[in-house]
Protein backbone atom coordinates (compact mmCIF):
# COMPACT_ATOMS: atom_id res chain seq x y z
CA UNK A 1 0.00 0.00 0.00
CA UNK A 2 0.95 3.56 -0.84
CA UNK A 3 1.38 5.76 2.73
CA UNK A 4 0.75 9.72 2.67
CA UNK A 5 1.97 11.45 5.82
CA UNK A 6 -1.16 13.81 6.94
CA UNK A 7 0.07 16.62 9.31
CA UNK A 8 -2.50 19.08 11.09
CA UNK A 9 -1.99 21.48 13.72
CA UNK A 10 -4.26 24.03 15.41
CA UNK A 11 -5.88 25.18 18.44
CA UNK A 12 -7.19 22.44 20.04
CA UNK A 13 -11.25 21.78 20.73
CA UNK A 14 -13.03 18.92 21.40
CA UNK A 15 -13.94 16.98 17.96
CA UNK A 16 -10.83 17.55 15.62
CA UNK A 17 -9.95 13.83 15.51
CA UNK A 18 -13.64 12.81 15.14
CA UNK A 19 -14.29 15.20 12.46
CA UNK A 20 -11.15 14.28 10.75
CA UNK A 21 -11.04 10.27 10.68
CA UNK A 22 -14.91 10.69 10.00
CA UNK A 23 -14.11 12.19 6.85
CA UNK A 24 -11.12 10.19 6.14
CA UNK A 25 -13.30 6.49 6.50
CA UNK A 26 -16.01 7.85 4.41
CA UNK A 27 -13.62 8.31 1.37
CA UNK A 28 -12.08 4.94 1.91
CA UNK A 29 -9.11 5.75 3.32
CA UNK A 30 -7.27 3.33 6.30
CA UNK A 31 -5.25 4.94 8.72
CA UNK A 32 -1.68 3.24 9.96
CA UNK A 33 0.42 4.87 12.69
CA UNK A 34 -0.25 8.05 13.98
CA UNK A 35 0.76 10.52 16.25
CA UNK A 36 -1.71 13.17 17.91
CA UNK A 37 -0.92 15.45 20.83
CA UNK A 38 -1.56 18.68 22.35
CA UNK A 39 1.60 20.95 22.39
CA UNK A 40 1.25 24.56 23.89
CA UNK A 41 -2.88 24.85 23.22
CA UNK A 42 -2.56 23.26 19.91
CA UNK A 43 -3.31 19.44 18.79
CA UNK A 44 -1.10 18.61 16.65
CA UNK A 45 -1.51 15.30 14.02
CA UNK A 46 0.60 12.97 12.08
CA UNK A 47 -0.79 10.25 10.46
CA UNK A 48 -0.27 7.61 7.84
CA UNK A 49 -3.00 7.61 5.56
CA UNK A 50 -3.97 4.47 2.47
CA UNK A 51 -6.29 3.24 0.71
CA UNK A 52 -7.31 2.83 -2.59
CA UNK A 53 -7.29 6.60 -3.01
CA UNK A 54 -5.01 9.27 -4.06
CA UNK A 55 -3.62 12.73 -2.39
CA UNK A 56 -6.14 14.15 -5.25
CA UNK A 57 -8.97 12.15 -4.13
CA UNK A 58 -7.74 12.98 -0.22
CA UNK A 59 -7.66 16.64 -0.32
CA UNK A 60 -10.98 17.89 -1.59
CA UNK A 61 -11.82 15.18 1.68
CA UNK A 62 -10.14 17.22 4.11
CA UNK A 63 -9.71 20.22 3.02
CA UNK A 64 -13.25 21.88 4.23
CA UNK A 65 -12.62 19.64 6.85
CA UNK A 66 -9.55 21.50 7.86
CA UNK A 67 -10.60 25.04 6.95
CA UNK A 68 -13.86 24.61 9.37
CA UNK A 69 -11.59 23.55 12.37
CA UNK A 70 -9.01 26.06 11.12
CA UNK A 71 -6.36 23.79 10.69
CA UNK A 72 -2.90 24.01 9.00
CA UNK A 73 -2.63 20.57 6.64
CA UNK A 74 0.36 19.27 4.92
CA UNK A 75 0.18 16.00 2.97
CA UNK A 76 3.34 14.34 1.70
CA UNK A 77 3.51 11.02 -0.09
CA UNK A 78 6.24 8.88 2.06
CA UNK A 79 7.93 5.99 1.62
CA UNK A 80 7.23 3.48 4.75
CA UNK A 81 5.03 0.79 5.79
CA UNK A 82 3.44 -0.67 9.20
CA UNK A 83 5.48 -3.29 10.87
CA UNK A 84 8.83 -1.40 11.12
CA UNK A 85 8.55 -0.94 14.66
CA UNK A 86 12.00 -1.03 16.41
CA UNK A 87 12.30 -1.66 20.14
CA UNK A 88 14.22 0.68 21.96
CA UNK A 89 17.13 -0.51 24.33
CA UNK A 90 17.47 2.66 25.79
CA UNK A 91 15.56 5.19 27.71
CA UNK A 92 17.98 8.64 28.64
CA UNK A 93 15.92 11.05 31.21
CA UNK A 94 16.78 15.26 31.56
CA UNK A 95 15.20 17.41 34.09
CA UNK A 96 16.52 20.37 35.44
CA UNK A 97 16.71 24.52 35.35
CA UNK A 98 15.40 24.92 31.84
CA UNK A 99 18.12 26.41 29.34
CA UNK A 100 19.25 27.07 26.10
CA UNK A 101 20.26 24.45 23.57
CA UNK A 102 19.99 20.98 26.16
CA UNK A 103 17.81 18.92 23.55
CA UNK A 104 21.09 19.79 21.18
CA UNK A 105 23.29 19.14 23.67
CA UNK A 106 22.08 15.92 24.90
CA UNK A 107 20.84 14.68 21.48
CA UNK A 108 24.37 15.55 19.98
CA UNK A 109 26.08 13.24 22.63
CA UNK A 110 23.60 10.44 21.71
CA UNK A 111 23.85 10.68 18.32
CA UNK A 112 27.90 10.58 18.58
CA UNK A 113 27.16 7.32 20.07
CA UNK A 114 25.08 6.23 16.90
CA UNK A 115 22.12 6.62 19.21
CA UNK A 116 18.73 6.57 17.39
CA UNK A 117 15.84 8.36 18.63
CA UNK A 118 12.65 6.33 18.38
CA UNK A 119 10.49 8.59 20.09
CA UNK A 120 11.46 11.72 22.30
CA UNK A 121 9.30 13.66 24.37
CA UNK A 122 9.66 17.46 26.07
CA UNK A 123 8.13 19.76 28.24
CA UNK A 124 8.50 23.18 29.99
CA UNK A 125 6.96 22.95 33.50
CA UNK A 126 7.42 24.75 36.34
CA UNK A 127 5.88 28.27 36.33
CA UNK A 128 7.19 31.39 33.80
CA UNK A 129 9.66 32.34 37.01
CA UNK A 130 11.24 28.96 37.07
CA UNK A 131 10.90 27.01 34.54
CA UNK A 132 12.07 23.58 34.52
CA UNK A 133 12.31 21.62 31.47
CA UNK A 134 11.69 17.52 31.62
CA UNK A 135 12.93 15.16 28.54
CA UNK A 136 12.46 11.59 28.03
CA UNK A 137 13.97 9.63 24.87
CA UNK A 138 13.65 6.09 24.32
CA UNK A 139 15.55 4.83 21.47
CA UNK A 140 18.03 2.25 19.93
CA UNK A 141 22.02 1.73 20.50
CA UNK A 142 24.44 -0.50 19.70
CA UNK A 143 27.07 1.61 22.00
CA UNK A 144 27.05 -0.03 25.31
CA UNK A 145 25.84 1.72 28.69
CA UNK A 146 29.10 2.70 29.78
CA UNK A 147 30.14 4.32 26.43
CA UNK A 148 26.13 6.58 26.24
CA UNK A 149 27.02 7.60 29.90
CA UNK A 150 30.76 8.49 29.03
CA UNK A 151 29.06 10.25 26.31
CA UNK A 152 26.36 12.32 28.24
CA UNK A 153 28.75 12.31 31.61
CA UNK A 154 30.52 16.23 30.07
CA UNK A 155 26.78 17.66 30.14
CA UNK A 156 26.13 17.17 33.98
CA UNK A 157 29.32 19.99 34.62
CA UNK A 158 26.82 21.85 32.36
CA UNK A 159 24.38 21.56 35.14
CA UNK A 160 22.51 19.50 32.71
CA UNK A 161 20.55 16.63 34.98
CA UNK A 162 20.99 13.22 32.63
CA UNK A 163 20.64 9.94 32.98
CA UNK A 164 20.43 6.72 30.76
CA UNK A 165 19.21 3.66 31.53
CA UNK A 166 18.88 0.47 29.55
CA UNK A 167 15.50 -0.34 28.74
CA UNK A 168 15.07 -4.17 28.81
CA UNK A 169 11.50 -5.40 27.33
CA UNK A 170 9.67 -8.24 28.82
CA UNK A 171 7.98 -10.68 26.47
CA UNK A 172 5.88 -12.83 27.55
CA UNK B 1 7.06 -32.91 22.86
CA UNK B 2 5.56 -30.62 20.71
CA UNK B 3 5.52 -26.87 19.17
CA UNK B 4 2.01 -25.66 20.09
CA UNK B 5 0.16 -22.74 18.64
CA UNK B 6 0.19 -19.22 20.27
CA UNK B 7 -2.84 -17.78 20.13
CA UNK B 8 -2.91 -14.10 18.79
CA UNK B 9 -4.97 -10.77 19.69
CA UNK B 10 -7.82 -10.62 18.95
CA UNK B 11 -8.55 -14.68 19.81
CA UNK B 12 -11.42 -14.50 22.27
CA UNK B 13 -9.72 -16.95 23.97
CA UNK B 14 -7.06 -14.63 25.20
CA UNK B 15 -9.73 -12.61 26.89
CA UNK B 16 -10.75 -15.98 28.99
CA UNK B 17 -10.76 -16.59 32.57
CA UNK B 18 -8.55 -19.58 33.21
CA UNK B 19 -9.94 -22.37 35.81
CA UNK B 20 -7.46 -24.18 38.36
CA UNK B 21 -5.81 -27.16 37.82
CA UNK B 22 -7.20 -30.32 39.47
CA UNK B 23 -5.43 -33.26 38.36
CA UNK B 24 -2.08 -32.96 39.09
CA UNK B 25 -1.12 -36.38 36.21
CA UNK B 26 1.30 -37.68 33.49
CA UNK B 27 -1.35 -35.49 30.63
CA UNK B 28 -0.15 -32.19 32.64
CA UNK B 29 3.45 -32.83 32.71
CA UNK B 30 3.58 -33.57 29.10
CA UNK B 31 1.84 -30.93 28.71
CA UNK B 32 3.95 -28.59 30.82
CA UNK B 33 6.63 -29.88 28.82
CA UNK B 34 5.30 -28.61 25.54
CA UNK B 35 4.58 -25.40 27.03
CA UNK B 36 8.03 -24.81 27.54
CA UNK B 37 9.57 -25.91 24.04
CA UNK B 38 6.81 -23.40 22.89
CA UNK B 39 7.70 -21.03 25.05
CA UNK B 40 11.68 -21.58 23.79
CA UNK B 41 10.89 -21.97 20.09
CA UNK B 42 10.16 -18.18 19.54
CA UNK B 43 11.01 -14.77 20.39
CA UNK B 44 13.22 -14.58 23.97
CA UNK B 45 10.25 -14.90 25.83
CA UNK B 46 10.43 -15.43 29.83
CA UNK B 47 6.98 -16.18 30.44
CA UNK B 48 4.16 -18.06 29.23
CA UNK B 49 1.03 -18.75 30.41
CA UNK B 50 -1.34 -21.81 29.10
CA UNK B 51 -4.14 -19.32 28.15
CA UNK B 52 -1.90 -17.94 25.12
CA UNK B 53 -1.92 -21.75 23.29
CA UNK B 54 -5.45 -21.98 24.38
CA UNK B 55 -5.63 -24.32 27.48
CA UNK B 56 -7.46 -22.63 29.69
CA UNK B 57 -5.94 -23.61 33.17
CA UNK B 58 -4.32 -21.77 35.73
CA UNK B 59 -0.18 -22.36 34.34
CA UNK B 60 2.17 -20.66 33.39
CA UNK B 61 6.06 -20.78 33.23
CA UNK B 62 8.48 -18.01 33.70
CA UNK B 63 12.07 -18.16 33.83
CA UNK B 64 14.01 -14.90 34.74
CA UNK B 65 17.59 -16.33 34.46
CA UNK B 66 18.85 -15.03 31.37
CA UNK B 67 17.90 -11.89 30.41
CA UNK B 68 20.52 -9.33 28.90
CA UNK B 69 21.66 -7.53 31.95
CA UNK B 70 20.95 -10.04 35.38
CA UNK B 71 18.28 -9.62 37.31
CA UNK B 72 17.23 -10.65 40.64
CA UNK B 73 15.58 -14.48 39.70
CA UNK B 74 14.50 -17.74 41.09
CA UNK B 75 15.28 -19.70 38.18
CA UNK B 76 12.54 -21.38 35.53
CA UNK B 77 9.84 -21.65 37.43
CA UNK B 78 6.39 -23.94 36.51
CA UNK B 79 3.68 -22.27 38.36
CA UNK B 80 0.44 -24.27 38.29
CA UNK B 81 -2.75 -22.33 40.09
CA UNK B 82 -0.04 -19.56 41.31
CA UNK B 83 -1.96 -16.22 43.46
CA UNK B 84 -0.08 -12.76 43.75
CA UNK B 85 -1.04 -12.76 47.23
CA UNK B 86 0.59 -9.14 47.63
CA UNK B 87 1.65 -6.03 46.07
CA UNK B 88 4.02 -3.26 47.43
CA UNK B 89 5.82 -0.17 45.16
CA UNK B 90 5.04 0.01 41.35
CA UNK B 91 7.01 0.93 38.22
CA UNK B 92 7.15 1.50 34.81
CA UNK B 93 8.61 -1.18 32.12
CA UNK B 94 8.36 -1.77 29.03
CA UNK B 95 6.48 -5.05 27.82
CA UNK B 96 5.76 -6.94 25.16
CA UNK B 97 3.67 -10.88 24.04
CA UNK B 98 4.03 -13.15 22.23
CA UNK B 99 0.28 -13.00 21.68
CA UNK B 100 0.77 -9.39 20.35
CA UNK B 101 2.53 -9.60 17.81
CA UNK B 102 5.12 -6.29 17.23
CA UNK B 103 4.18 -3.92 19.48
CA UNK B 104 5.72 -3.19 22.52
CA UNK B 105 3.98 -0.45 25.32
CA UNK B 106 4.82 0.73 28.73
CA UNK B 107 2.87 -0.85 31.32
CA UNK B 108 2.56 -0.52 35.58
CA UNK B 109 3.49 -3.20 37.68
CA UNK B 110 4.09 -3.93 41.45
CA UNK B 111 7.73 -3.60 42.01
CA UNK B 112 7.67 -6.45 44.43
CA UNK B 113 4.89 -9.16 44.88
CA UNK B 114 4.38 -12.54 47.50
CA UNK B 115 3.20 -15.38 45.44
CA UNK B 116 1.82 -18.94 45.94
CA UNK B 117 1.55 -21.40 43.64
CA UNK B 118 1.88 -24.77 43.36
CA UNK B 119 4.57 -27.02 41.19
CA UNK B 120 3.84 -29.67 38.80
CA UNK B 121 3.22 -32.16 41.19
CA UNK B 122 0.92 -30.06 43.31
CA UNK B 123 3.01 -29.02 45.87
CA UNK B 124 2.97 -26.15 47.46
CA UNK B 125 5.36 -23.24 46.52
CA UNK B 126 5.67 -19.69 48.15
CA UNK B 127 8.03 -17.00 46.70
CA UNK B 128 9.06 -13.28 46.91
CA UNK B 129 9.62 -11.46 44.08
CA UNK B 130 11.15 -7.88 43.04
CA UNK B 131 11.22 -5.97 39.76
CA UNK B 132 11.52 -8.23 36.31
CA UNK B 133 11.06 -11.36 37.80
CA UNK B 134 7.67 -9.81 39.40
CA UNK B 135 6.70 -7.93 36.16
CA UNK B 136 6.90 -11.14 34.80
CA UNK B 137 4.60 -13.14 37.19
CA UNK B 138 2.11 -10.11 36.58
CA UNK B 139 1.80 -10.56 33.52
CA UNK B 140 1.35 -14.21 33.37
CA UNK B 141 -0.97 -13.98 35.79
CA UNK B 142 -3.21 -11.69 33.94
CA UNK B 143 -3.13 -13.63 30.95
CA UNK B 144 -5.02 -16.24 33.36
CA UNK B 145 -7.55 -13.69 34.48
CA UNK B 146 -7.97 -12.83 30.45
CA UNK B 147 -5.98 -10.09 30.82
CA UNK B 148 -3.45 -8.50 28.06
CA UNK B 149 -0.80 -6.04 28.97
CA UNK B 150 -2.23 -3.88 25.92
CA UNK B 151 -5.46 -3.67 28.48
CA UNK B 152 -3.08 -2.21 30.81
CA UNK B 153 -1.02 0.21 29.12
CA UNK B 154 -0.02 3.69 29.69
CA UNK B 155 0.32 6.50 27.45
CA UNK B 156 2.64 9.01 26.90
CA UNK B 157 2.58 11.72 29.69
CA UNK B 158 0.29 9.96 31.62
CA UNK B 159 0.53 10.90 35.41
CA UNK B 160 1.99 7.64 36.91
CA UNK B 161 -0.11 8.24 40.16
CA UNK B 162 -3.37 8.42 38.31
CA UNK B 163 -4.12 4.99 37.64
CA UNK B 164 -5.09 2.23 40.45
CA UNK B 165 -4.49 -1.20 38.55
CA UNK B 166 -4.16 -3.84 41.04
CA UNK B 167 -7.10 -5.49 43.09
CA UNK B 168 -6.10 -8.41 45.91
CA UNK B 169 -6.81 -11.78 44.03
CA UNK B 170 -5.77 -10.46 40.68
CA UNK B 171 -9.34 -12.17 39.61
CA UNK B 172 -10.32 -9.60 37.10
CA UNK B 173 -9.81 -6.25 35.44
CA UNK B 174 -9.43 -2.93 38.08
Amino acid sequence: MDWQMLTLVGEDQPGIVAQLTDALYQGGFNLGETSMIRLGGNFTIMMMVGGAGTAETLLPLIEPVARQLNLQMHLDPIHGALHQHRVPNFQVRVNGADQAGIVARVTGALAGCGFNILDLESDVVGSAQQPVYIMTIQGYSDATLEVLEAALDPLKAQDIDVHVTPVETLIG
Amino acid sequence: MAILEILKLPDPRLKEVALEVEQFDDELHGFIDDLEETRQNGPAAVGIAATQVGRLQRIVIIDCSNTRKPVPNHGRLVLVNPEITEWDGFELGREGCLSVPDYTGNVIRAERIKLKAQDADGGELSFEMEGYEARAVQHEVDHLDGILFVDRLVSRRTDLFQRKVYRKGGKGKA
